[in-house]
């Protein structure tokens, strides 16, 4: 059939069949491949995409129910070559480890951000809970969140002795 | 030896700038394995058993072969070619027998994933399924049915490991120090307990991958999600008697390793259907689900430890007992064995010791390495024991542990001597132990046990490793000067999100004085094009890479001061440098940019000297050897790192429930080279190490089929499982041959972060735990003194099962 979708504000339009996944036909149709797969099953958030606003598990959703909708990926974060503000604090606050997840927890945290402007430690894991990060244990990436929000970002000590 | 770390003139070390492939990683423009195509690249799929232990009677492809679009399909007879990293014990898929759940019998290459799929369903197997071997202590016993019969005629490494054919033991290490029967002769206590752990899945979010092209003439293309590409090329050539420059293995971005990816493992698969399909580039990737049981795991362990104390609290000798659970193959679990075995008694003073340490095969997914390399698990055991023996002599189980901690002077299970400069275990103990208010409720505590009815306890426990490498593990590093005086460093070393890149660029920058903007450390790794690295796994990568850069970016400067020195007619000795250019160091105005010599040197005629600059560097563990395999005595250790966790929990005393307060954790790194990097490896591990201790752990049933193989059913800790407070504290007592006097940490974080749990519910409840997971249902069972969780094997899929009689 048929797919007709707007992505980071460009439409594509792809002959695609019934049962490819939102998910397949970003990566293999579209050839956006920032979103990536941990799970295909909806339990790791790594393909974690915006669809009319809301964070939705692009795993989770055939491509024919998104036609004629508007998504956004990580693709479309940074603007005209410069990481949004959101990217540029998970790069300075060591949010990235191995970066498989980074894409999903960035567009879920942009989820949050714009229905909360300046969540608290408590609203970001809320926020966060879905996405599944095996390499930070979450505390920096939480950081990153307060950082592009303007708030007091370390919210774990450090020390030398 | 390596440069000393003089904290005034330190410009790079010491800082925490923002890693180099983070930008990729953001951007979602880092290109990993699973992202990549080529044209006419077909996809494959595994055809695997439902069965834990069965012969196979017939197969049969022709319905899958009918399939248009099937491209090739291959099955155990076609492959003659066996596997194993150290025990020579797999076949690429199975022949006459299966021997776990999930292993693979065909496989298929199609136009399409969905065809691939289609083609491994039409395959059909006939099985004869016996009964398998499931719990590694039965495996033992006498009669037991064996899961590998030819094991005597496996080829194995045999200067280091001890396969026991006519048993299920694919390897028995043994350490022995001093006289441990004496010993406990003279202990006024003696303390024995048991202490197991199950199976737990490594979870990197990008699954096992790989791209593989078998071109003619033998030439074979590996693109792999793997931790180590000479390792995977080496073992590759192995396998298939190809010299290594037949074979090129590419790695881009990992997607998380944690020892999973380290060795070889679906990669001579994939390359064989390519060659079946006429070479054809084939790409095969793990489901989540074929990650768990087709992919290997952490073994499990049994761990028996009978420890003699004298009268004033010193540790005379420890008996220690490991059985590891290999599962079907060897893989990495024979040499977590050896590790674990030369380690078992932790960084405490033992006068007299006992160690074997068994593997032992099983009908279930084989272990392989797992961040902490047996570690994770036997500290386990090792520290909930410190804490039993506290107890039962009537000791503070701190103040115990500070009594028997290695000191400057004391000899190791393999009687290595331990120095000033080896590590500091006590001050990461007495810092942890600081930082919770060990030994103590706080008023704030106080009243936080009162307001909600649930008690607060505290707990220590300790860790140390060591890399677990072979003697001459060695590397190599080449530093590229670029025309504009920057330079670019090729190492072998794989980023696997660890941030070895961002440190490397900093050790680089440092030595040669530039800044870091001038420094780029390549993140995609390449047998063909980079200088050759063992394998990045065992923490070792700082030290064994670090000191190799400092000697390339050393390599390098002396070319550019000889270049340098016929451009200005100076000697070498009189010249001194800074970021741009090179000068006499008595008339700083006559120089030479690095720019001008970078790529050779020109004089103002035209003449043309030197060359591009390139500077080489290599290192090799130095100083280590092989073990005495029937007494376990050498020096198998390149350095030593040292931690603690302290850990407050809350407890309620009616359901087993607890949330854990605050997490204090103490490192000697030596020296940190960037604190953020440390601060990621240290939340990071611990969280692994909380998953660990907390949820995690394989389920089967009793025809050892695995029940759990998905996130819902195998849980893994997500941001609500935080605890409230995390502390990470660096301890720098410098390694001496470490760069700047740096030591590895990327593995220890996870380790000992369960029994510092178990040990703080132990102080508030008084429960005695000895199995791990410690899920709230344990807590509950240990503090109604119910028989634990012996295995994890199961009539039923809710974790709940026969048990044994405790304390045995």
């Amino acid at each position: 059939m048929k797919i007709s979708v707007t992505i980071n504000g460009a439409l594509y339009e792809r002959e695609a069949p019934e049962n490819v996944t939102l998910l397949r036909f970003l990566r293999e149709y579209v050839g956006l491949t920032g979103t990536k797969e941990g799970c295909g099953g909806g339990e790791c958030g790594a393909c974690t995409v915006l669809l009319d606003g809301r964070a939705v598990n692009a795993c989770l959703i055939l491509a024919a129910e998104v036609d004629g909708a508007s998504l956004r990926t990580i693709e479309g974060e940074a603007q005209d070559g410069e990481p949004s503000d959101l990217q540029k604090a998970f790069a300075r606050r060591h949010a990235v480890q191995c970066g498989y997840c980074t894409p999903g927890m960035v567009m879920s945290a942009r989820a949050l951000i714009e229905r909360n402007p300046k969540p608290s430690v408590d609203e970001i894991k809320e926020g966060l809970e879905g996405n599944f990060c095996r390499c930070t244990g979450y505390v920096q990436i939480i950081e990153a969140v307060l950082e592009a929000t303007g708030q007091p970002a370390t919210i774990q000590e450090g020390s030398h002795v | 030896m390596f440069e000393t770390a003089n904290p005034e003139t330190l410009r790079q070390i010491g800082r925490s700038p923002a890693r180099h492939d983070a930008e990729d990683k953001i951007t979602g423009a880092a290109v990993y394995v699973s992202d990549m195509a080529f044209p006419g690249m077909l996809h494959a799929q595994v055809k695997k058993s439902p069965h834990a232990r069965a012969k196979i009677q017939r197969i049969d492809v022709s319905r899958a072969a009918r399939l248009p679009g099937v491209r090739a399909i291959l099955i155990g007879a076609d492959l003659d070619y066996r596997l194993g990293l150290y025990v020579v014990d797999k076949d690429i898929l199975a022949k006459s027998e299966v021997r776990h759940f999930g292993e693979a019998v065909a496989a298929v290459a199609a136009d399409t994933l969905i065809l691939a799929r289609q083609a491994v369903d039409l395959i059909e197997v006939e099985y004869e399924v016996l009964p398998p071997i499931l719990n590694h202590m039965d495996a033992l016993a006498p009669g037991a049915p064996l899961v590998h019969p030819d094991l005597g005629k496996y080829d194995y490494v045999q200067a280091v490991f001890s396969p026991q054919p006519g048993t299920n033991i694919a390897n028995l290490t043994r350490c022995r120090k001093g006289d441990v029967e004496k010993g406990f002769a003279e202990a006024t206590w003696i303390v024995e307990r048991e202490y197991t752990n199950p199976s737990v899945q490594h979870v990197p979010m990008e699954t096992h991958v790989v791209i593989a092209q078998w071109k003619t003439g033998d030439r074979v293309e590996i693109w792999t999600s793997a931790q180590s590409p000479f390792t995977v090329r080496d073992l590759f050539c192995h396998a298939f008697k190809l010299p290594p420059s037949n074979v090129h293995v590419s790695i881009p971005n990992v997607g998380g390793g944690f020892g999973g990816k380290a060795g070889i493992h679906l990669e001579p698969l994939v390359a064989c259907l390519s060659r079946k399909a006429g070479g054809r580039p084939v790409k095969l990737q793990a489901t989540r689900e074929e990650e768990f049981s087709l992919l290997p795991c952490r073994s499990a362990l049994t761990y028996r430890i009978k420890t003699g104390v004298l009268a004033d609290g010193r540790i005379i000798a420890q008996k220690m007992e490991m059985f590891w659970d290999a599962g079907a193959y060897a893989d990495y679990a024979v040499n977590v064995t050896r590790a674990s075995g030369y380690s078992a008694g932790g960084p405490y003073e033992i006068p007299n010791a006992w160690v074997d340490a068994y593997t032992v095969y099983t009908n279930k997914p084989y272990g392989t390495a797992y961040r902490g390399f047996g570690h994770v698990e036997f500290f386990w055991g090792l520290e909930r024991h410190m804490e039993l023996v506290a107890q039962t002599i009537g000791m503070d189980p701190l103040e115990f542990r500070r009594k028997n901690l290695l000191r400057p002077g004391s000899l190791t299970l393999t009687g290595e001597k331990i120095t000033e400069h080896t590590g500091d275990v006590r001050k990461c103990l007495d810092a942890v132990a600081a930082s919770i208010r060990y030994g103590e409720l706080t008023p704030e505590e106080k009243a936080r046990e009162a307001r909600a009815g649930l008690k607060i306890g505290k707990g220590v426990a300790t860790l140390h490793k060591a890399p677990a490498m072979p003697s001459n593990t060695a590397t190599s590093v080449v530093v590229k000067m670029n025309s504009d005086g920057s330079v670019l460093v090729n190492v072998g070393l794989t980023e696997i999100g660890q941030g070895s890149t961002t440190a490397l660029a900093q050790i680089a920058a440092e030595r040669l004085r530039f800044p870091l903007n001038k420094v780029r450390v390549t993140i995609e790794k390449d047998t063909d094009r980079d200088p050759y690295d063992w394998q990045t796994v065992a923490s070792k990568g700082l030290i064994l890479t670090g000191n190799a850069l400092l000697l390339a970016c050393q390599d390098l400067l002396a070319k550019a001061y000889e270049l340098a020195g016929q451009a200005l007619r100076a000697q070498a000795c009189d010249l001194d440098h800074d970021g741009e250019k090179i000068f006499v160091r008595h008339n700083p105005d006559h120089s030479v940019k690095f720019s001008q010599v970078a790529l050779g040197y020109m004089f103002p005629d035209g003449n043309g000297i030197g060359g591009p600059l390139i500077g080489v560097g290599r290192y090799i563990a130095q100083g280590l050897t092989n073990l005495n395999k029937e007494t376990g005595q050498g020096l198998p250790a390149l350095d030593w790192t040292y931690g603690a966790h302290g850990i407050v929990v809350e407890v309620n005393p009616t359901t087993g429930e607890h949330h854990i307060l605050k997490i204090a954790s103490a490192y000697d790194v030596g020296k940190a080279v960037n604190p953020e990097l440390i601060r990621g490896q240290c939340i990071g591990g611990m969280v692994q190490g909380l998953g660990t201790a907390l949820c995690e752990g394989y389920i089967y049933d009793e025809q050892g089929r695995l029940l759990n193989p998905s996130f819902t059913d195998n849980k893994i800790p997500t941001t609500k499982d935080l605890p409230d407070e995390i502390e990470c504290i660096i301890v720098e007592r410098a390694q001496v041959d470490g760069p700047y006097g740096a030591r590895g940490v990327g593995e220890h974080p996870m380790i000992s972060v369960a029994p510092a749990l178990g040990n703080a519910i132990r102080a508030a409840t008084g429960a005695e735990l000895t199995h791990m997971p410690i899920r709230s249902e344990d807590v509950w069972r240990a503090m109604n003194r119910k028989e634990p969780v012996e295995t994890w094997i199961t009539k039923t899929p809710v974790g709940s099962c026969k048990t044994l009689p405790v304390g045995k």
